[in-house]
């Protein structure tokens, strides 16, 4: 019943937030500050077209945005160029937060999004999507604007090619099917009621993502999910079908790295809950084979989910934002 | 009108704001591009324009152009409103693409280019026409005249400049001057229009034709008679005349023999009269194949324009060749048969003009340069102020 009721009014579409005259008064109404993360990694082909139409719509027409931010990991093509020759402000993310132990992975450049960023609300859009358009980023902020109790928000994708008016099955990837969501189905089934809990699109309020850890890698948005609920409860959460996402396609075995991570990240999760006791130690290393002539090679991915701790614990951002007790925060 | 006496306040009021002109578009590079890509990424096939047209209506609204409506031939049109409003000049742009609708219309923003089907011919056209009010709007200019804004659906192929024509026929404001924009190539100037006649040749093998008669019984081989035919046809060179082939299509795979074949051609003339005699002569030509095989052979003509257009000494003309000079742009003068000549059938003084340069036009990696772009801009800004202060006008 509850995840009915949830789903009834905590899940939008896009096209109820089209009057973004409308939008951008009401957030200014509140004096919300909004900044856009795009995490990069290698992503010249697509980032000059999300620059140009973020700055275009939804700074210079419509000011919803008060900063756009493209966070990289170390790209080895023109990323960075390309993205601030279209105006957005780049920056490594080794160079933010120097002083702590570098990391790489999408999660750690979200995390440092945080401290770098100034909005209230910071919206996350993946670098890779080819038929990007300002709904991806307005479509997610919407419900934060017009609702105070929600506190992130998901974006989903359901546009069919073709349909005809009767049932029709709708979910998400490869590995939100067949991992995730029996997952959530066995320990968490509030959580099923999320369409695509790995969507890498999600705007979410500073007061929620400073009190979150980070997992770097793969699970960041699995542990996002676990998290959030165990806190603040479904109800902080909205979902908002952006219609359409068209992206590269990864490989099966790209997949299986991607499931390892998140099981890792699931299991120290539900540990950490109590919900599993006394797992044993796991390993970090996948193993996948291919075959060469008669043989089978076994190949070895040594996959570790490290973790960032809530960005309230570190004391550069407690000095940057005057927290003077962050266990009351 | 343009005389001697009044070539210091063309120089002040027209040439010498152009490197303004430019430096501004240059400003609002992300607003023009973005429109750019958003128009870009609906697909517009001819007769199928609804998305975009869609679109553009809202853009136009947004911008705060008055009027802005979708008529019953799916045009798109927004009036800005000048300060005397005493003429109207109409800037019109093509909505609809040779691409369908399966193909995928991603476009992609390099720093120094723009990729992606139609994005010259003719998102581009129609991304300078939804982004000038607001360069205007920076620049701080308000015209006297009126600016009638347009996307004019149903041009290209069968659509046969339906949409303007309409528009053109039915409009109550009456157009005084055109500028139609296309994206590319910068440069182009087009003040008149060849006669043509647009068609296809269809050949087609009934299913209970006789199939012991062997080879004989093949649409391909039969419309190849045709295209021999037609490629002895003596082509005056003057007045300059051409037969453009432009695609054959027939049959279905490698041990079927075809059934229908389809070529498409294009007659081009500087005359009139001899578009009409090459018409007639292909009617014979089909009528003799089809006799002579037993095969049915038709021709279906889906476009036609009549030759015209304003003269290279016309104000308007001369004052683009200025412009154009000034700004450094060669200038290329070709003839059309786009929607200028529809503007030309009502005697309304137009020119077409490119925005920039561009590769593998109506191919799907279709590409544009952009740093040309802010001269394009500039350009046609230049030729409106010309026109609105009348330097345009004829004696």
């Amino acid at each position: 019943m509850k995840i009915k009721e949830w789903i009834q009014h905590n899940t939008f579409h896009h096209s109820q937030f089209w009057d973004l005259k409308e939008m951008v008064k009401e957030k200014e109404k509140q004096n919300l500050k909004i900044s856009l993360c795009i995490p990069t990694l290698n992503e010249e082909r697509t980032i000059g077209k999300e620059v140009v139409l973020f700055r275009s719509e939804l700074m210079q027409r419509y000011p919803l945005l008060d900063e756009i931010a493209v966070i990289d990991s170390g790209s080895e093509d023109n990323t960075l160029e390309v993205a601030q020759s279209y105006g957005a402000d780049v920056y490594l993310a080794d160079d933010i937060l120097p002083h702590l132990e570098q990391k790489k992975g999408k999660g750690e450049n979200l995390w440092k999004a945080i401290y770098q960023l100034d909005g209230d609300i910071i919206v996350y859009v993946d670098a890779d999507i080819k038929n990007i358009h300002p709904r991806f980023v307005y479509g997610l902020v919407a419900p934060l604007i017009y609702r105070n109790a929600i506190k992130y928000v998901k974006a989903f994708y359901d546009r069919p090619l073709a349909f005809s008016h009767g049932v029709r099955p709708s979910g998400g990837g490869r590995v939100t099917e067949i991992l995730i969501r029996p997952l959530f189905s066995l320990m968490f089934p509030d959580l099923t009621a999320i369409i695509q809990p790995l969507s890498g699109e999600y705007a979410v309020r500073r007061e929620v993502l400073e009190k979150i850890p980070f997992p770097i890698g793969y699970g960041v948005e699995t542990s996002h999910l676990l998290d959030v609920y165990n806190r603040w409860g479904l109800d902080a959460f909205a979902q908002t079908d952006l219609d359409q996402r068209v992206h590269r396609n990864q490989s099966t075995q790209d997949l299986g790295k991607m499931a390892f991570g998140i099981l890792q990240t699931f299991i120290n999760r539900v540990q950490a809950h109590g919900i599993i006791k006394e797992i044993p130690e796991l390993s970090t290393i996948l193993r996948q084979y291919q075959a060469k002539e008669k043989d089978y090679e076994q190949i070895e991915h040594k996959i570790v989910e490290d973790e960032r701790p809530p960005m309230i614990t570190i004391k550069d951002y407690q000095e940057k934002y005057n927290i003077t007790n962050p266990e009351e925060v | 009108m343009r005389t001697i006496e009044n070539q210091a306040d063309f120089e002040d009021q027209v040439l010498d704001k152009l490197s303004g002109y430019q430096s501004t578009a240059r400003e609002l590079t992300e607003l023009i591009l973005a429109n750019l890509v958003m128009i870009g990424e609906i697909p517009a096939p001819t007769f199928s324009e609804d998305h975009r047209t869609l679109f553009l209506k809202r853009r136009f609204g947004e911008v705060g152009l008055q009027n802005c409506s979708t008529d019953e031939a799916g045009n798109v049109l927004g009036l800005l409103p000048g300060k005397e409003g005493k003429r109207n000049i109409l800037l019109v742009a093509h909505t609809d693409t040779v691409f369908s609708e399966k193909v995928d219309h991603t476009i992609s923003v390099g720093p120094n280019e723009v990729v992606g089907p139609g994005v010259a011919d003719n998102s581009l056209g129609l991304a300078v026409i939804a982004s000038l009010p607001d360069i205007l709007e920076r620049l701080n200019i308000h015209f006297d005249s009126n600016l009638v804004l347009m996307g004019a659906a149903r041009s290209m192929g069968r659509g046969n400049l339906e949409g303007l024509r309409f528009f053109l026929s039915n409009s109550e404001v009456p157009i005084h001057y055109g500028v139609c924009v296309e994206g590319a190539q910068l440069g182009r100037l087009s003040y008149s229009s060849v006669g043509m006649l647009r068609g296809e040749i269809i050949s087609m093998v009934p299913e209970e034709h006789d199939w012991t008669m062997m080879s004989y019984t093949n649409a391909i081989i039969t419309l190849n008679e045709v295209v021999n035919k037609i490629v002895q046809i003596p082509l005056p060179k003057r007045p300059r005349t051409s037969i453009v082939l432009g695609s054959i299509k027939g049959g279905h795979s490698f041990n079927t023999i075809a059934t229908t074949a389809v070529l498409q051609f294009e007659v081009r003339s500087e005359s009139e009269k001899t578009v009409r005699e090459i018409s007639d002569r292909l009617e014979e030509i089909v009528a003799e194949v089809s006799a002579h095989s037993g095969i049915e052979v038709n021709m279906d003509v889906v476009a036609t324009r009549r030759p015209g257009g304003i003269k290279f000494s016309h104000p308007m003309c001369k004052t683009s060749r200025e412009i154009m000079k000034a700004m450094d742009i060669e200038t290329n003068i070709i003839p059309s048969i786009s929607e200028l000549s529809a503007l030309i059938n009502k005697d309304i003084p137009a020119v077409t003009l490119g925005i920039t340069n561009a590769e593998h036009i109506r191919q799907p990696n279709e590409s544009i340069y952009i740093y040309p772009i802010y001269r394009g801009i500039a350009q046609l800004i230049g030729i409106l102020t010309a026109i609105d202060k009348g330097f345009c006008d004829e004696d």
